[in-house]
């Protein structure tokens, strides 16, 4: 009997490895950087090149830094989704316009509508590292003391906002600076 | 005659033809191959640190293209940390320092050669579970096999080989 039934629970054992296996996305690496302080930049503004927004002076409140370009084509899907976060009003929402031509970028985004309280460039990508980025689009969320907690990778589509981005903001807000 | 110097005529410029297609198909394989890394030229004061960035890059992996380490891989953002190590090594940092600055931003999915720690046992652990219960499998079977074995020949047996070979002598 022990001889039927020992490739019969090797042959489940093995299934469900595969099973889980293929539920996994390897795309999805976990971030090291959920809750860690996000990194410090100064960059200048897309509209305002003149001036720098720092990491720092966006302490105090919850805001949601989304990594995107005008080459990048799953940002242009995840792009109407944004404008609609937008227009809730409950998130500074902060675009890092990554390896970018500003003047690409400028286009795009009055094309297909600004959801950005503001977007930083950084075209050679430095920012991009310090973050960890390694596909774009990438949203980071960031609390009121500055510590990034979540992130998310690929675009954002629907089911996510509602899931996990507004939840976790609406959890956020609620914390107040001791 | 005449023909067969034609043929023979023939035959050589198949040879030649033959010859110029392998030329031309393994140029375009060249031009195809995927592997082109991009390479830039660096320039190091010592050798040792050229020794030591083409370690390092030989053992951090290309996060957009997932089985390639960032020497092998022509994404940017290989590109861009190729760079990165470059800059640093330059700076004077340690091996030590450029693999925690990798491993701040991108985790231990950066690293090649995973670390051990809890999270990773199984990974070491399970090449060398596979081959001890192969062992043991082996084991059982071989022991299992001795005891099936044929017991020795029995009285009639004996008899019967006795009496051929007898005949054999005959």
């Amino acid at each position: 009997m022990l001889k039927f039934l020992t490739p019969l629970f090797l042959f489940i054992i093995l299934a469900v490895f595969l099973g889980i296996g293929l539920k996994l996305n390897p795309k999805e690496i976990p971030s090291p950087l959920i809750g860690k302080p996000v990194p410090e930049f100064n960059l200048p503004i897309l509209h305002m090149p003149e001036k720098k927004l720092s990491a720092s002076s966006l302490k105090g409140r919850v805001w949601l830094l989304n990594v995107w370009a005008s080459w990048c084509v799953s940002c242009r899907a995840e792009h109407p989704i944004l404008n609609q976060l937008a227009k809730k009003n409950v998130v500074t929402i902060i675009g890092l316009n990554y390896k970018d031509e500003p003047e690409n970028a400028k286009r795009w985004l009055s094309m297909l509508g600004n959801p950005y309280n503001a977007s930083i460039v950084d075209q050679e990508g430095r920012t991009g590292i310090d973050f960890g980025v390694y596909g774009v689009p990438e949203t980071f969320i960031i609390d009121k003391q500055g510590i990034i907690r979540h992130k998310h990778t690929g675009p954002i589509t629907e089911d996510d906002i509602e899931e996990s981005i507004l939840p976790v903001i609406f959890e956020l807000e609620k914390k107040v600076i001791q | 005659m005449k023909s067969f110097e034609f043929i023979e005529k023939e035959s050589v410029i198949d040879h030649c033809t033959r010859f110029l297609f392998i030329v031309l198909f393994l140029t375009l394989m060249l031009l195809l191959s995927p592997c082109n890394a991009g390479v830039e030229y660096h320039e190091f004061k010592q050798p040792e640190q050229e020794k030591q960035y083409k370690t390092l890059i030989n053992e951090l992996r290309c996060l957009v293209c997932q089985n390639q380490t960032i020497a092998d891989s022509n994404a940017d953002l290989a590109k861009d940390l190729r760079q990165q190590v470059y800059e640093m090594l330059l700076q004077g940092k340690t091996r030590k320092e450029i693999v925690d600055y990798m491993l701040a931003r991108y985790g231990d999915f950066v690293l090649y050669r995973p670390p051990l720690k809890g999270k990773t046992m199984l990974l070491w652990a399970g090449p060398v579970i596979f081959l001890f219960s192969g062992f043991l499998m082996l084991f059982f079977y071989i022991r299992k096999r001795k005891v099936n074995e044929p017991s020795e020949l029995n009285q009639q047996q004996h008899e019967k080989i006795s009496q051929l070979l007898e005949q054999d002598k005959e």
